[in-house]
Protein backbone atom coordinates (compact mmCIF):
# COMPACT_ATOMS: atom_id res chain seq x y z
CA UNK A 1 0.00 0.00 0.00
CA UNK A 2 1.31 3.38 -0.86
CA UNK A 3 0.25 7.15 -0.60
CA UNK A 4 -0.65 6.95 -3.85
CA UNK A 5 -3.70 4.70 -3.05
CA UNK A 6 -4.60 6.26 -0.31
CA UNK A 7 -5.23 9.82 -2.07
CA UNK A 8 -9.09 8.96 -2.49
CA UNK A 9 -10.59 9.71 0.58
CA UNK A 10 -11.20 6.51 2.44
CA UNK A 11 -13.65 5.49 5.11
CA UNK A 12 -12.48 5.60 8.67
CA UNK A 13 -12.64 1.88 8.72
CA UNK A 14 -13.06 0.54 5.49
CA UNK A 15 -12.53 -3.13 4.57
CA UNK A 16 -8.81 -2.38 3.82
CA UNK A 17 -8.39 -0.97 7.52
CA UNK A 18 -10.17 -2.69 9.55
CA UNK A 19 -7.94 -5.93 7.83
CA UNK A 20 -4.87 -3.78 9.40
CA UNK A 21 -6.53 -4.15 12.65
CA UNK A 22 -7.90 -7.80 12.32
CA UNK A 23 -4.85 -9.80 10.34
CA UNK A 24 -1.82 -9.12 13.01
CA UNK A 25 -4.33 -11.28 15.45
CA UNK A 26 -4.59 -14.33 13.89
CA UNK A 27 -3.34 -14.96 10.07
CA UNK A 28 -0.31 -11.88 10.32
CA UNK A 29 0.74 -12.46 14.29
CA UNK A 30 3.82 -11.05 15.09
CA UNK A 31 4.35 -13.85 17.39
CA UNK A 32 3.09 -16.96 16.08
CA UNK A 33 3.66 -16.40 11.82
CA UNK A 34 6.52 -13.24 12.19
CA UNK A 35 7.99 -15.29 15.61
CA UNK A 36 9.16 -11.75 17.13
CA UNK A 37 9.06 -10.47 19.75
CA UNK A 38 9.80 -13.81 21.57
CA UNK A 39 12.19 -12.54 24.24
CA UNK A 40 9.98 -10.76 25.98
CA UNK A 41 7.35 -13.34 25.95
CA UNK A 42 9.60 -15.57 27.41
CA UNK A 43 10.87 -13.21 30.32
CA UNK A 44 7.57 -11.95 31.75
CA UNK A 45 4.50 -14.47 31.02
CA UNK A 46 5.55 -15.83 34.71
CA UNK A 47 2.15 -14.36 35.50
CA UNK A 48 -1.18 -13.38 34.22
CA UNK A 49 -0.69 -9.40 36.19
CA UNK A 50 2.50 -8.94 34.38
CA UNK A 51 1.53 -10.05 31.28
CA UNK A 52 -1.73 -7.69 30.98
CA UNK A 53 0.54 -4.45 32.30
CA UNK A 54 2.96 -5.33 29.53
CA UNK A 55 0.36 -5.78 26.96
CA UNK A 56 -1.53 -2.67 27.31
CA UNK A 57 2.04 -1.07 27.66
CA UNK A 58 2.93 -1.97 23.89
CA UNK A 59 -0.54 -0.97 22.69
CA UNK A 60 -0.16 2.71 24.15
CA UNK A 61 3.43 2.80 22.77
CA UNK A 62 3.06 1.34 19.06
CA UNK A 63 0.00 3.03 18.56
CA UNK A 64 2.08 6.42 19.53
CA UNK A 65 5.46 5.59 17.34
CA UNK A 66 3.71 4.67 14.35
CA UNK A 67 1.62 7.72 14.29
CA UNK A 68 4.61 9.98 15.01
CA UNK A 69 7.11 8.06 12.34
CA UNK A 70 4.08 8.07 9.77
CA UNK A 71 4.02 12.01 10.18
CA UNK A 72 7.40 12.59 9.77
CA UNK A 73 7.70 9.68 7.09
CA UNK A 74 8.43 12.51 4.52
CA UNK A 75 11.26 14.12 6.19
CA UNK A 76 13.31 11.40 7.71
CA UNK A 77 16.54 10.80 5.83
CA UNK A 78 16.58 7.02 4.70
CA UNK A 79 20.42 6.56 5.74
CA UNK A 80 19.05 7.06 9.57
CA UNK A 81 15.90 6.09 9.84
CA UNK A 82 16.40 3.21 12.23
CA UNK A 83 18.25 5.99 14.16
CA UNK A 84 15.43 7.67 14.13
CA UNK A 85 12.62 5.07 15.39
CA UNK A 86 15.15 4.33 18.18
CA UNK A 87 15.08 7.67 19.33
CA UNK A 88 10.96 7.73 18.97
CA UNK A 89 10.31 4.73 20.60
CA UNK A 90 13.11 5.56 23.33
CA UNK A 91 11.92 8.93 24.27
CA UNK A 92 8.22 7.83 24.38
CA UNK A 93 8.83 5.09 26.72
CA UNK A 94 11.35 6.92 28.51
CA UNK A 95 8.55 9.96 28.79
CA UNK A 96 5.42 7.61 29.48
CA UNK A 97 7.49 5.98 32.01
CA UNK A 98 8.42 9.43 33.62
CA UNK A 99 4.89 10.81 33.56
CA UNK A 100 3.35 7.64 35.48
CA UNK A 101 5.86 7.73 37.70
CA UNK A 102 4.97 11.21 38.30
CA UNK A 103 0.99 10.74 38.83
CA UNK A 104 0.42 7.03 39.64
CA UNK A 105 3.11 5.90 41.05
CA UNK A 106 1.94 2.26 41.98
CA UNK A 107 1.45 1.58 37.97
CA UNK A 108 4.89 2.72 37.59
CA UNK A 109 6.56 0.41 40.12
CA UNK A 110 4.38 -2.49 38.87
CA UNK A 111 6.01 -1.45 35.36
CA UNK A 112 9.12 -1.23 36.59
CA UNK A 113 11.18 -3.34 34.10
CA UNK A 114 9.10 -3.74 31.04
CA UNK A 115 9.45 -0.13 30.18
CA UNK A 116 12.95 -1.15 28.99
CA UNK A 117 11.45 -4.45 27.26
CA UNK A 118 9.46 -2.31 25.25
CA UNK A 119 12.26 -0.05 23.61
CA UNK A 120 13.91 -3.57 22.64
CA UNK A 121 10.62 -5.11 21.76
CA UNK A 122 11.54 -5.93 17.69
CA UNK A 123 7.95 -5.69 16.70
CA UNK A 124 7.59 -2.21 17.03
CA UNK A 125 10.59 -1.46 15.18
CA UNK A 126 9.49 -4.10 12.63
CA UNK A 127 6.12 -1.99 12.39
CA UNK A 128 7.63 0.96 12.05
CA UNK A 129 10.14 0.09 9.25
CA UNK A 130 7.66 -2.05 7.32
CA UNK A 131 4.55 0.25 7.62
CA UNK A 132 4.14 3.41 9.26
CA UNK A 133 7.08 4.52 6.88
CA UNK A 134 5.22 4.33 4.05
CA UNK A 135 1.54 5.26 5.26
CA UNK A 136 -0.58 7.58 6.25
CA UNK A 137 -1.24 8.48 10.19
CA UNK A 138 -4.58 6.63 10.35
CA UNK A 139 -3.49 3.10 8.62
CA UNK A 140 -0.40 3.37 10.87
CA UNK A 141 -1.83 4.11 13.80
CA UNK A 142 -4.23 1.20 13.06
CA UNK A 143 -1.22 -0.88 12.13
CA UNK A 144 0.26 -0.35 15.46
CA UNK A 145 -2.39 -0.96 17.40
CA UNK A 146 -3.38 -4.22 15.59
CA UNK A 147 0.10 -5.63 15.70
CA UNK A 148 0.06 -4.90 19.85
CA UNK A 149 -3.39 -6.31 20.66
CA UNK A 150 -1.78 -9.62 18.64
CA UNK A 151 1.14 -9.59 20.76
CA UNK A 152 -1.03 -8.90 23.37
CA UNK A 153 -3.53 -12.03 23.10
CA UNK A 154 -0.19 -14.30 23.05
CA UNK A 155 1.06 -13.13 25.80
CA UNK A 156 -1.82 -13.09 27.83
CA UNK A 157 -2.96 -16.96 26.72
CA UNK A 158 0.95 -18.09 27.86
CA UNK A 159 1.17 -16.07 31.07
CA UNK A 160 -2.30 -17.86 32.12
CA UNK A 161 -1.26 -21.20 30.75
CA UNK A 162 2.34 -20.90 33.01
CA UNK A 163 0.58 -19.25 35.86
CA UNK A 164 -2.32 -21.93 36.09
CA UNK A 165 0.21 -24.49 35.65
CA UNK A 166 3.40 -23.71 37.12
CA UNK A 167 1.95 -21.79 40.48
CA UNK A 168 -1.74 -22.53 40.32
CA UNK A 169 -2.98 -19.26 40.75
CA UNK A 170 -4.15 -16.65 38.46
CA UNK A 171 -3.74 -12.98 38.84
CA UNK A 172 -1.86 -14.09 42.66
CA UNK A 173 -5.06 -15.88 43.78
CA UNK A 174 -5.53 -19.44 44.42
CA UNK A 175 -7.91 -21.27 41.68
CA UNK A 176 -6.70 -24.83 41.90
CA UNK A 177 -9.00 -26.20 44.53
CA UNK A 178 -7.26 -27.63 47.51
CA UNK A 179 -8.58 -31.28 47.27
CA UNK A 180 -6.56 -31.79 44.07
CA UNK A 181 -3.54 -31.09 46.06
CA UNK A 182 -4.66 -33.91 48.75
CA UNK A 183 -5.15 -36.21 45.67
CA UNK A 184 -1.47 -35.69 44.84
CA UNK A 185 -2.34 -33.18 42.16
CA UNK A 186 1.57 -30.83 42.02
CA UNK A 187 2.21 -27.41 40.61
CA UNK A 188 4.75 -28.45 37.93
CA UNK A 189 7.96 -26.16 38.54
CA UNK A 190 8.95 -26.65 34.97
CA UNK A 191 6.35 -23.37 33.86
CA UNK A 192 8.14 -20.84 35.65
CA UNK A 193 11.23 -21.55 33.63
CA UNK A 194 11.75 -19.48 30.27
CA UNK A 195 11.82 -22.58 28.25
CA UNK A 196 8.70 -23.58 28.56
CA UNK A 197 7.17 -20.14 27.14
CA UNK A 198 8.63 -21.07 24.27
CA UNK A 199 6.78 -24.51 24.50
CA UNK A 200 3.80 -23.22 25.16
CA UNK A 201 4.19 -20.66 22.30
CA UNK A 202 5.01 -23.66 20.16
CA UNK A 203 1.77 -25.42 21.23
CA UNK A 204 -0.25 -22.01 20.14
CA UNK A 205 1.40 -22.22 17.10
CA UNK A 206 0.53 -25.96 16.38
CA UNK A 207 -3.30 -24.92 17.02
CA UNK A 208 -3.32 -22.04 14.65
CA UNK A 209 -1.50 -24.16 11.85
CA UNK A 210 -3.75 -27.11 12.10
CA UNK A 211 -6.85 -24.33 11.60
CA UNK A 212 -5.56 -22.79 9.72
CA UNK A 213 -3.93 -24.83 6.72
CA UNK A 214 -2.52 -21.46 4.50
CA UNK A 215 -0.41 -20.90 7.15
CA UNK A 216 1.57 -24.32 6.59
CA UNK A 217 5.05 -24.14 5.35
CA UNK A 218 4.85 -26.84 2.53
CA UNK A 219 7.84 -25.66 0.83
CA UNK B 1 19.25 14.09 0.55
CA UNK B 2 22.15 15.44 0.82
CA UNK B 3 25.02 15.06 4.09
CA UNK B 4 23.96 18.20 5.50
CA UNK B 5 20.34 17.46 5.41
CA UNK B 6 20.19 14.41 7.33
CA UNK B 7 23.70 16.56 9.64
CA UNK B 8 21.05 18.51 10.41
CA UNK B 9 18.20 16.34 10.79
CA UNK B 10 20.09 14.64 12.92
CA UNK B 11 21.26 17.44 15.37
CA UNK B 12 17.18 18.86 15.21
CA UNK B 13 15.77 15.18 16.35
CA UNK B 14 18.85 15.55 19.09
CA UNK B 15 17.61 18.62 20.57
CA UNK B 16 13.91 18.09 20.49
CA UNK B 17 14.36 15.51 21.96
CA UNK B 18 16.58 16.06 24.80
CA UNK B 19 14.71 19.64 25.63
CA UNK B 20 10.80 17.32 25.65
CA UNK B 21 12.83 15.06 27.63
CA UNK B 22 14.54 17.58 30.33
CA UNK B 23 11.69 19.83 29.96
CA UNK B 24 9.18 16.37 31.38
CA UNK B 25 11.55 15.33 33.89
CA UNK B 26 11.97 18.83 35.52
CA UNK B 27 8.36 19.89 35.70
CA UNK B 28 7.34 16.02 37.27
CA UNK B 29 10.30 15.76 39.50
CA UNK B 30 8.89 17.08 42.70
CA UNK B 31 5.76 14.97 41.88
CA UNK B 32 8.24 11.65 41.43
CA UNK B 33 10.20 12.82 45.00
CA UNK B 34 6.59 13.38 46.94
CA UNK B 35 5.61 9.82 45.67
CA UNK B 36 9.40 8.50 46.69
CA UNK B 37 9.28 9.89 50.21
CA UNK B 38 5.71 8.48 50.76
CA UNK B 39 6.30 5.07 49.50
CA UNK B 40 9.52 5.06 51.98
CA UNK B 41 7.06 6.30 54.77
CA UNK B 42 4.80 3.18 53.56
CA UNK B 43 7.62 0.19 53.28
CA UNK B 44 9.06 1.84 56.65
CA UNK B 45 5.46 1.00 58.24
CA UNK B 46 4.88 -1.95 56.70
CA UNK B 47 8.03 -3.69 58.69
CA UNK B 48 6.28 -3.18 61.60
CA UNK B 49 2.90 -4.64 60.19
CA UNK B 50 1.09 -1.17 59.49
CA UNK B 51 -0.93 -1.43 56.71
CA UNK B 52 -0.53 2.21 55.05
CA UNK B 53 -2.81 3.70 51.79
CA UNK B 54 -0.70 6.66 50.07
CA UNK B 55 -2.92 8.93 51.24
CA UNK B 56 -2.41 8.23 55.06
CA UNK B 57 1.08 7.62 54.45
CA UNK B 58 2.47 10.49 56.03
CA UNK B 59 -0.01 10.74 59.06
CA UNK B 60 0.37 7.44 60.23
CA UNK B 61 4.24 8.04 59.70
CA UNK B 62 4.43 10.33 62.00
CA UNK B 63 1.80 9.48 64.82
CA UNK B 64 4.19 5.96 64.77
CA UNK B 65 7.44 6.89 64.19
CA UNK B 66 8.70 8.72 67.12
CA UNK B 67 12.15 8.56 67.03
CA UNK B 68 14.35 8.41 63.81
CA UNK B 69 18.14 8.93 64.63
CA UNK B 70 21.18 8.20 63.28
CA UNK B 71 23.89 5.68 64.78
CA UNK B 72 27.22 4.79 64.22
CA UNK B 73 29.06 1.80 63.61
CA UNK B 74 29.64 1.29 67.50
CA UNK B 75 26.01 1.71 68.40
CA UNK B 76 26.83 5.70 69.35
CA UNK B 77 24.08 8.36 68.44
CA UNK B 78 25.26 10.54 65.43
CA UNK B 79 23.84 13.93 64.33
CA UNK B 80 21.88 14.28 60.94
CA UNK B 81 17.86 13.69 59.99
CA UNK B 82 17.85 9.96 59.42
CA UNK B 83 14.96 9.55 56.80
CA UNK B 84 17.40 11.66 54.30
CA UNK B 85 19.98 9.05 54.44
CA UNK B 86 21.17 7.11 51.49
CA UNK B 87 22.37 3.51 51.95
CA UNK B 88 23.45 3.11 48.41
CA UNK B 89 26.01 6.22 49.49
CA UNK B 90 26.59 4.84 52.65
CA UNK B 91 27.92 1.29 52.12
CA UNK B 92 30.68 2.57 49.63
CA UNK B 93 31.88 4.35 52.75
CA UNK B 94 34.20 1.93 55.28
CA UNK B 95 32.42 0.88 58.67
CA UNK B 96 33.59 3.50 60.75
CA UNK B 97 32.05 6.67 58.90
CA UNK B 98 28.62 5.12 57.82
CA UNK B 99 25.38 6.73 59.20
CA UNK B 100 23.32 4.08 60.24
CA UNK B 101 19.77 5.23 60.35
CA UNK B 102 16.95 3.55 63.22
CA UNK B 103 13.44 4.77 63.14
CA UNK B 104 11.98 3.49 66.67
CA UNK B 105 7.98 2.91 66.50
CA UNK B 106 5.67 3.37 69.68
CA UNK B 107 2.44 1.52 68.45
CA UNK B 108 0.13 1.02 71.19
CA UNK B 109 3.17 1.04 73.94
CA UNK B 110 5.18 -1.11 72.58
CA UNK B 111 8.51 -0.45 71.01
CA UNK B 112 10.00 -1.45 67.84
CA UNK B 113 12.72 -0.63 65.79
CA UNK B 114 13.26 -0.57 61.49
CA UNK B 115 16.53 -0.43 60.39
CA UNK B 116 17.42 0.00 56.17
CA UNK B 117 18.80 -2.29 54.65
CA UNK B 118 20.63 -2.95 50.99
CA UNK B 119 22.25 -5.51 48.57
CA UNK B 120 22.26 -6.59 45.00
CA UNK B 121 19.82 -8.93 43.48
CA UNK B 122 20.69 -10.27 39.74
CA UNK B 123 20.25 -7.81 38.02
CA UNK B 124 20.16 -4.81 40.27
CA UNK B 125 19.98 -3.14 43.52
CA UNK B 126 17.71 -4.64 46.60
CA UNK B 127 16.46 -3.06 49.57
CA UNK B 128 14.23 -3.14 52.48
CA UNK B 129 12.93 -2.67 55.80
CA UNK B 130 13.46 -5.20 58.68
CA UNK B 131 11.42 -4.42 62.09
CA UNK B 132 12.18 -5.77 65.56
CA UNK B 133 10.59 -6.15 68.39
CA UNK B 134 11.42 -4.52 71.89
CA UNK B 135 13.96 -7.60 72.23
CA UNK B 136 15.74 -6.45 69.15
CA UNK B 137 16.01 -10.44 68.55
CA UNK B 138 12.47 -10.97 67.10
CA UNK B 139 11.80 -10.47 63.64
CA UNK B 140 8.12 -7.85 63.58
CA UNK B 141 8.14 -8.21 60.13
CA UNK B 142 9.78 -7.27 56.59
CA UNK B 143 9.62 -5.07 53.78
CA UNK B 144 11.82 -5.71 50.16
CA UNK B 145 11.60 -4.35 47.26
CA UNK B 146 13.82 -4.42 44.10
CA UNK B 147 14.90 -2.34 40.82
CA UNK B 148 14.76 -4.98 37.91
CA UNK B 149 14.65 -8.39 39.36
CA UNK B 150 12.74 -10.88 37.10
CA UNK B 151 9.23 -10.88 37.63
CA UNK B 152 8.00 -13.67 38.57
CA UNK B 153 10.88 -15.13 40.02
CA UNK B 154 13.30 -12.55 41.77
CA UNK B 155 10.89 -9.96 42.10
CA UNK B 156 8.77 -12.15 44.34
CA UNK B 157 10.65 -11.30 47.48
CA UNK B 158 8.47 -8.17 47.40
CA UNK B 159 5.42 -9.96 47.71
CA UNK B 160 3.70 -10.58 50.51
CA UNK B 161 3.99 -14.59 50.65
CA UNK B 162 7.34 -14.05 50.32
CA UNK B 163 8.19 -11.58 52.97
CA UNK B 164 5.80 -12.66 56.16
CA UNK B 165 7.82 -15.75 56.36
CA UNK B 166 10.26 -13.44 58.02
CA UNK B 167 7.82 -12.69 60.78
CA UNK B 168 8.84 -14.39 64.17
CA UNK B 169 12.23 -15.26 62.97
CA UNK B 170 15.22 -14.47 64.75
CA UNK B 171 18.49 -12.90 64.34
CA UNK B 172 20.48 -13.80 67.42
CA UNK B 173 20.36 -17.53 68.86
CA UNK B 174 20.02 -18.39 72.13
CA UNK B 175 23.28 -17.89 73.35
CA UNK B 176 22.97 -14.78 72.36
CA UNK B 177 25.73 -14.73 69.13
CA UNK B 178 24.41 -13.24 65.98
CA UNK B 179 22.75 -15.50 63.42
CA UNK B 180 20.79 -13.50 60.60
CA UNK B 181 17.92 -15.64 59.24
CA UNK B 182 19.03 -17.40 55.60
CA UNK B 183 17.14 -17.46 52.98
CA UNK B 184 17.34 -21.53 51.63
CA UNK B 185 16.71 -22.88 47.96
CA UNK B 186 14.71 -25.88 48.42
CA UNK B 187 12.70 -25.00 51.42
CA UNK B 188 13.75 -24.26 55.15
CA UNK B 189 13.08 -26.66 57.95
CA UNK B 190 10.19 -25.59 59.90
CA UNK B 191 11.48 -25.37 63.10
CA UNK B 192 14.59 -23.09 62.21
CA UNK B 193 14.35 -19.90 63.52
CA UNK B 194 17.01 -18.39 61.15
CA UNK B 195 16.13 -19.38 58.15
CA UNK B 196 13.44 -18.74 55.58
CA UNK B 197 12.36 -20.51 52.14
CA UNK B 198 13.89 -19.29 49.11
CA UNK B 199 11.94 -18.38 45.51
CA UNK B 200 11.91 -21.45 43.06
CA UNK B 201 14.18 -19.74 39.81
CA UNK B 202 14.96 -16.78 42.06
CA UNK B 203 18.18 -18.29 44.00
CA UNK B 204 20.55 -15.35 43.34
CA UNK B 205 18.37 -13.13 44.61
CA UNK B 206 17.59 -15.43 47.11
CA UNK B 207 21.02 -15.48 47.84
CA UNK B 208 21.21 -11.50 47.74
CA UNK B 209 18.53 -11.01 50.28
CA UNK B 210 20.69 -13.64 52.71
CA UNK B 211 23.67 -11.11 51.88
CA UNK B 212 21.76 -8.41 52.60
CA UNK B 213 20.15 -9.35 56.16
CA UNK B 214 23.82 -10.52 57.32
CA UNK B 215 25.72 -7.21 56.18
CA UNK B 216 22.82 -4.80 56.75
CA UNK B 217 22.06 -6.10 60.39
CA UNK B 218 25.48 -7.17 61.48
CA UNK B 219 27.06 -3.22 61.36
CA UNK B 220 23.57 -2.69 64.16
CA UNK B 221 25.17 -5.14 65.98
CA UNK B 222 27.01 -2.62 68.91
CA UNK B 223 23.61 -0.71 68.79
CA UNK B 224 21.33 -3.56 69.55
CA UNK B 225 23.40 -4.85 72.06
CA UNK B 226 23.27 -1.61 73.99
CA UNK B 227 19.69 -2.03 73.71
CA UNK B 228 19.72 -5.17 75.41
CA UNK B 229 21.84 -4.79 78.33
CA UNK B 230 19.89 -1.41 78.79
Amino acid sequence: MSDKDNNKKEALFSPRNQKLLTNPLGKDNPINVQVLGICSVLAITVQLRTSIVMAISVVAVMGLANVIISLLRKTIPPRIRIIVQLTVIASLVILVDQVLKAFVYDVSRQLSVFVGLIITNCIIMGRLEAFALQNKPWPSFLDGIGNAAGYGWVLLAVGFARELLGSGTLMGYNVIPGFLYEMGYEDNGFMILPPMALITVGVIIWIQRHKDRDLVDIS
Amino acid sequence: MTNRYVFLYAAAMVVIVALVLSGAATLLRPMQERNMRIEKMQNILAAINIPAPRDEAETLFNQYITVAKIVDYRGEEMEGDAFEVELQDENRKPVEERQLPVFVADVDGETFYVVPLRGNGLWGPIWGYVGLESDVVTIAGANFDHASETPGLGAEISGERFEDQFKGKKIFDEDGNFRPVRVIKGGAPDDDPHAVDGISGGTITSDGVTNMLRNGLEVYKPYFEKIKSS
